[in-house]
């Protein structure tokens, strides 16, 4: 399995981030080969669809579960289609997160959890 | 002749100028025909009072995936900016709602698995308001995209005859699309810092299209200054000053074109459209130095 955690930074002391399609960088375990690559993420700077872009780079990167904090409707139909596991409730740091992860602490996402919006907004605001 | 009016800021008085200028044209013979290209709230009806008697489906073209056909070579996501495609592990998928209808995937597409599909982005109501002709658009709610639906209400335009445009506010793709080709654009705005900013802007996009303007100044009062320096520091003809008038204001809530808002605005309108086209027969005549 491969896991990747939405981030800031490229390391595992990075702050996580929790916007899917905006994060600066995917930070890449590889379960079997131990390893730990930061991709850095193509749909930061795209005007619309960047969720979708996001989920392209995954997808040709092989990554089967992201652990991310908030994913559009967009963003949810293309990571669902692409069979990708989706765990939201990141926080703290990368490894933070991965422990939490490791330890099976956070949850299971299989619909959208944020609204819907066009471009780039100023102030997101998670949906309660 | 086009006439475009546009403005930067929204509820500068697009809508109140243009319909009065259409209405005085008609009432005093030209063959006039009144566009509202502001398709995503489309309110020049209100003072025209038109009849509708067509409506067309406005549509654009979506890519549709051939799946047996497509061998998942990622091109089509890769060419497309509005990341509307996304290539899986065995299928692609679309999302029509980000394309912008350029077709680009359809062409570049190896396999030729790319269909073309159609979404409906909106309508043209075409009509008449008296002996003036009247065309409007309006988008489809939850449809982001509208310069297509803006391009198909200027198909309307008369090829002999005066076209007024009623732009969108803003300066962005809609109201680029409405203004390109115009042969002339009327920029109203107010005497506010807003105002002026958004003037300034308009007046740029105006410029970058080669188009050439002149300013309407409404609610014209305090602060008049603001704009008229404006206008002299960057060489723009003042057109017209609407006072701010509890009259104007009134009949403007109550759908009454200013024409018809108090006495002598018909004269004055005549008069803008007079000297609109002075401005663009001077501008055809010497234009080449711009």
């Amino acid at each position: 399995m491969r896991i990747a955690v939405s981030a800031v930074g490229p390391a595992l002391d990075s702050s996580v981030d929790e916007r899917f399609g905006r994060c600066a960088f995917f930070v890449v375990f590889d379960e079997q080969t131990g390893d730990t690559e930061a991709i850095p993420n193509d749909g930061v700077n795209a005007a619309e669809g960047a969720g979708i872009k996001s989920a392209g780079l995954l997808l040709r990167n092989r990554v089967d579960v992201i652990v991310t904090g908030r994913v559009g409707p967009k963003a949810m139909q293309a990571l669902l289609a692409g069979r990708l596991a989706v765990y939201t409730g990141v926080e703290g740091t990368v490894a933070q997160t991965m422990e939490q992860y490791r330890s099976g602490s956070l949850s299971p996402l299989g619909v959208p959890n944020a609204r819907s919006h066009n471009g780039i907004t100023s102030k997101e605001k998670p949906v309660k | 002749m086009i006439i475009a009016v546009a403005s930067g800021k929204g509820g500068t008085g697009k809508t109140t100028v243009a319909t009065g200028l259409v209405l005085v044209l008609r009432d005093s013979g030209h063959k006039v025909a009144y566009l509202d290209c502001d398709v995503e709230e489309p309110n020049g009806h209100i003072f025209m009072a038109p009849q509708c008697n067509e409506s067309e489906d406005i549509f654009i073209e979506v890519p549709e995936i051939e799946q047996d056909k497509c061998a998942l070579c990622g091109k089509c996501a890769e060419l497309c900016v509005f990341n509307a495609l996304l290539v899986t592990s065995d299928e692609v998928i679309t999302f029509p709602e980000l394309c912008h209808g350029c077709g680009g995937c359809r062409y570049f597409c190896p396999a030729q698995a790319v269909r073309s599909g159609r979404k409906k982005i909106g309508t043209v109501e075409r009509g008449t308001a008296g002996r003036a002709v009247f065309v409007r658009g309006e988008l489809q709610v939850g449809t982001a995209l509208s310069p297509p639906l803006v391009n198909a209400v200027k198909k309307n335009q008369l090829s002999r005859g005066i076209n007024v445009m009623d732009a969108p506010p803003g300066t962005s793709c809609p109201a680029v699309a409405t203004v390109r080709g115009a042969d002339f654009c009327i920029l109203v705005t107010e005497p506010t810092p807003f105002g002026l900013h958004d003037l300034a802007l308009a007046a740029q996009m105006a410029k970058s299209l080669g188009v050439p303007c002149g300013v309407v100044v409404n609610r014209a009062g305090d602060g008049r200054e603001l704009i008229e320096n404006f206008c002299l520091q960057e060489g723009l003809p003042l057109l017209m000053k609407i006072p701010l008038s509890r009259t104007i204001a009134e009949a403007g809530s109550r759908g009454v074109p200013l024409n018809q808002a108090e006495v002598g605005w018909d004269r004055m309108l005549l008069l803008l459209y007079s000297d609109i086209k002075g401005l663009i027969m001077s501008e055809r005549a010497y234009g080449n130095q711009r």
